[in-house]
């Protein structure tokens, strides 16, 4: 910490200390990152970032304010304070208002914040400025970008909670592409320290793909026989986890409402021996084990601050176990409080090997690499569209034989759920969509749909 | 109108700040320093039902200073406003530039731009919504909301964002820039379902996000009150409507869903960056390659696309970008023809003689004091024919085919080619004439094949200044709002999906 700044705990006592309404959540979120990006076989942009975010929830009556704000100092922390207050004194009455969460301290309370620094790309970075000189060599391009962050948030409480967690999120991805641009692969995961990262194997990783797409194969638009790798089936799971909020279920929206009014819990709503699930305790996904929310919604409530978060079953050999849930919701809907957790993994029964085992068994059809720009066609149905990106090979044979254009498809990740025919082991893996801005801690399997929906062609490389 | 920089801005100290880091940077001999202070201000309330769901303020307040070391960038920020603070980000700016240095195979470069020396820049409006009492605010949403539920309608949501953006830069050349941006986005969106065919469904007003103050919501400018009151009634014939039969149309598209096919298919394709590669490995490359620049038919003869930082009420106009460039309007696409891109200092010099002679056209910008500048779309915009048709002449040249109307999913391959648009609602079209509601459509085409086909572009009845809060780009991830001007518009034979049908294995 720089010595000007007071620490954290510091930020978060002062604050209660500070509010006069009648009940204060404080959120301090201390946070460094590093970054480096590059394209065409050069770095382009780069940064190192340092931030303390400070949410005030203040209390008053039925009411409350949430008040968020960069603040390094006691003296920017009292302008929050007093800007939650004057606004809870004027805060019409909330719907979701419940008894805030009492009691429990961290053990590591005391504990600085953790950090981070660019030195934590020191290899990466010497093996990415030779894997820079044998691309261009072998006229291929390298585009990419690596980010470290280590985030701490301490939440504390007019009711006792003095919580902290420490979070680690690390990603990579790897874009590669020919001299004259006509193919690209792509290789990216999750990572927590960079220490797992090796920039020379991921750049021969991508010569590998590269290579697959010596021959070029152009297919129609239609059903294929597709494996999707853990990326792409981690893509469509985080979609599928953000739809599932039991506030729209209840109000008659998506899926998993029941026509004629409630929600579908303990329904077969996908195939048995599907286990959609969240726990904070998993490695190497560890996440918070408590709400910290700055502000309530239709999935969170500020009320909730505080709440343990533990293993929490989304579906459960199948059938609708949990969607995410505010002591509000819970109590309309009938079951117990379920709020979001920050990772997610897919698990089935009986699924092992790899991608590139299921491709072994498979006699005609495709490999995916990832899936992009993936959004809401229909929400009844969970309709997606989106598109293939950055490598969709041609398997005969059990081998991959070549390379195919890229498609557009529409899909539900429900309705895939229900129809493929083969799954992989579960494993960790980043979603090309979603998880480098918004949901990188995921684990899912490689799946084969017998009938993947490509409903176009799409001619970009 | 209230065209003063917030005075609790002005008392940061910025220029104090500015001069400690940039003399710092100076000490290791960098051919480029800046230094950029940002404060930004954002509410977000939020109801459910016509009750208040959640209400959040939210401040970011920091600075950064990029430098370019021996050609290579180096970027980094901080938030403690204190001189120490200034010297130790200046420092660690020019070690990132160091770390960069052996990785950067292509020198940076900056294009000349005169010096702005201490200029003040205020977007148009007149009420600042940040200080609007809460509570007026909530009192207008649930108002809103309750007349749509009295109208027997299942459930309703409503949201209103509001952001005062204040930056402040200046560069080691002598410019300094103060300026200050006002926008905001109301939104309000009704659920419903059918009992008796069991589908849910939900339409949402078609305002425009802009760069207006609260007067916005009252000024008369926009029709609040009328949508509101057809909303119901919209969303019910919707529920109660056939489904499109898959297949080739002829389309009439209303501004509020052309904008945002103008965003994905002109605004993202002409970003220099993206054509040039430095988006491939994230938001993608563009099909409207460099070498294609006066010579791709992108789309028929009426067609003409500007680039605006300067539109009154745009949401990317500002009067200079992070680089300290003056902003500026020009043609991206005059008769159907690719004539320009969106720039920055960096590409301005390297490519930029034969674009905008060798100056950047201002489209450097970072959505936050902790992210680094990069090109940043302007407001893109459709222009319309001076003698075009209104709504009706449109459709009167048109046998069998659909009206669209209001945007909501969208979806674009990596390269701008493949898109799929679905809209608020579609307007079945008969003979000429505009018929009843029909349902589950989705318009999928490529770019060039759809804006060739576009045969009549609509006159300025038509136009309509739209928008969006929350275009993303860049790594790390950056948001940002953009304005986008369209007619209506004319298009022929174009590919409707039924989204039931695609979901159906």
């Amino acid at each position: 910490m720089h010595p000007a700044t007071p620490d954290p705990q510091q930020l978060v006592e002062h604050a209660l200390a500070t509010s006069t309404s009648d009940d204060c959540v404080v959120l301090v979120s201390d946070s460094t990152s590093a970054n480096l990006r590059w394209a065409n076989n050069t770095l382009t942009t780069n940064g190192v970032m340092r931030g303390t975010d400070v949410t005030v929830v203040s209390f008053r009556g039925a009411g409350n304010a949430s008040v968020s704000g960069s603040a390094a100092s006691l003296a920017q922390v009292t302008a929050l304070v007093e800007a939650a207050d004057r606004a809870a004194a004027d805060a019409t009455a909330a719907e979701d208002r419940a008894d805030l969460v009492a009691g429990q301290v961290s053990d590591d309370w005391d504990d600085l914040p953790g950090e981070t620094s660019i030195a934590v790309f020191d290899d990466f970075a010497r093996q990415l400025g030779e894997a820079f000189g044998q691309a261009e060599a072998a006229d291929r391009l390298l585009y990419g970008f690596v980010f470290h962050e280590v985030s701490t948030t301490y939440l504390g409480s007019s009711t006792g909670l003095r919580l902290r967690h420490e979070q680690p999120t690390g990603h990579y991805g790897v874009t590669g592409k020919d001299g004259a641009l006509t193919t690209s692969a792509w290789v990216g995961g999750a990572t927590r320290d960079f220490a797992d990262v090796d920039a020379t194997a991921l750049a021969d990783e991508l010569a590998r793909r590269l290579g697959w797409a010596a021959r070029r194969v152009d297919l129609p638009a239609g059903r294929y026989d597709t494996v999707l790798p853990p990326s792409a089936v981690s893509d469509l799971m985080v979609d599928a986890y953000w739809h599932s909020l039991a506030r729209h279920a209840a109000d008659g929206r998506g899926p998993f409402a029941r026509p004629g009014g409630g929600v579908r819990f303990g329904e077969q709503v996908v195939r048995p021996g599907v286990h959609l699930l969240s726990d904070p305790a998993q490695a190497p996904l560890q996440c918070a084990p408590f709400v910290a929310t700055a502000g309530s919604s239709a999935g969170s409530s500020v009320y909730d601050n505080g709440l343990p978060v533990s293993r929490t079953s989304w579906l459960d050999d199948g059938r609708l176990a949990a969607l995410i849930q505010t002591r509000r919701t819970a109590a309309e809907t009938g079951v117990p409080v379920t709020p979001e957790v920050d990772n997610l993994v897919l698990r089935v029964d009986g699924g092992a090997g790899s991608d590139l085992d299921l491709v072994g068994d498979l006699d005609d059809g495709l490999l995916l690499t990832c899936l992009w720009y993936i959004r809401e066609v229909d929400e009844q149905s969970m309709l997606l569209t989106g598109l293939t990106r950055d490598g969709v090979y041609r398997v005969e044979g059990g081998e991959i034989t070549g390379a195919v254009n890229n498609f557009r498809f529409n899909e539900s990740p429900l309705d895939l759920l229900r129809r493929f025919s083969h799954a992989g082991e579960t494993v960790p893996s980043l979603s090309r969509e979603w998880g480098e801005d918004y949901f990188s801690r995921t684990a899912t399997p490689a799946l084969r749909v017998p009938d993947f929906n490509m409903s176009s062609v799409s001619q970009a490389l | 109108m209230a065209r003063e920089i917030d005075p609790t801005f002005l008392e940061l100290p910025m220029r104090r700040l500015a001069h400690t880091a940039l003399e710092r940077a100076r000490d290791f001999g960098v051919s480029h320093a800046d230094f950029r202070l940002e404060r930004n201000r954002m509410q977000y309330v939020s109801l459910h039902d016509g009750a208040l769901e959640g209400a959040q303020d939210l401040e970011d307040l920091g600075f950064a200073v990029r430098v370019v070391l021996d050609g290579a960038w180096g970027f980094a920020s901080g938030v403690a406003l204190t001189d120490d603070e200034a010297v130790r980000v200046a420092e660690t700016a020019v070690r990132v530039a160091q770390v960069a240095g052996a990785m950067t195979r292509r020198p940076v470069v900056l294009a000349p731009e005169p010096v702005h020396d201490d200029v003040t820049w205020v977007s148009a409006y007149d009420v600042n919504p940040l200080e609007v009492p809460l509570a007026d605010k909530v009192a207008l949403l649930s108002g809103w909301s309750h007349d749509v539920l009295r109208a027997g309608i299942d459930h309703v949501s409503a949201a209103l964002q509001q952001v005062q953006e204040n930056k402040f830069y200046a560069d080691l050349a002598g410019t300094m820039t103060t300026q200050q941006r006002i926008r905001l986005e109301p939104a309000l969106e009704a659920h419903a379902s059918d009992a008796r065919t069991g589908r849910s469904d939900s339409m949402a007003i078609l305002a425009p996000p802009v760069a207006k103050g609260w007067e916005y919501l009252s000024d008369g400018s926009y029709d609040f009150d009328g949508e509101r009151a057809a909303l119901p009634d919209l969303l019910r014939e919707k529920l109660a409507a056939p489904g499109v039969e898959p297949g080739r149309y002829d389309l009439v598209i209303d501004a509020n869903n052309l904008m945002l096919t103008i965003h994905e298919s002109i605004g993202h394709a002409t970003e220099l960056d993206r054509a040039l590669g430095y988006e491939a490995s994230y938001a993608g490359t563009s099909f409207a390659t460099l070498d294609q620049l006066g010579t791709l038919q992108y789309g028929s003869p009426p067609m003409h696309v500007t680039g605006d930082r300067t539109d009154t009420h745009g949401l990317s106009t500002i009067g200079y970008d992070d680089e300290g460039v003056q902003t500026q309007a020009w043609d991206i696409v005059r008769d159907g023809v690719l004539r320009g891109y969106q720039l920055d200092r960096d590409m301005a010099a390297t490519y930029g003689a034969e674009l905008n002679g060798g100056r950047s056209n201002g489209c450097s910008f970072a959505d936050s004091p902790g992210h680094i500048p990069v090109q940043r779309m302007a407001n893109v915009s459709l222009q319309p024919d001076p003698s075009g048709p209104d709504l009706a002449g449109l459709v009167a040249g048109v046998e069998r085919g659909l009206h669209v109307v209001g945007h909501k999913s969208w979806s674009i391959d990596m390269q701008r080619y493949n898109f799929q648009f679905t809209g608020q609602r579609f307007y079945e079209i008969r003979d000429g004439e505009l018929r009843g509601q029909v349902r589950d459509v989705a318009y999928q085409a490529t770019t060039t094949d759809f804006w060739r086909s576009m045969e009549v572009v609509g006159g300025p009845s038509t136009y309509v200044l739209g928008g969006v809060m929350n275009c993303g780009k860049a790594q790390p991830g950056q948001v940002g709002a953009v304005s986008h001007g369209a007619p209506a518009a004319l298009f022929r034979d174009v590919r409707i999906l039924n989204t039931t049908e695609e979901g159906s294995a």
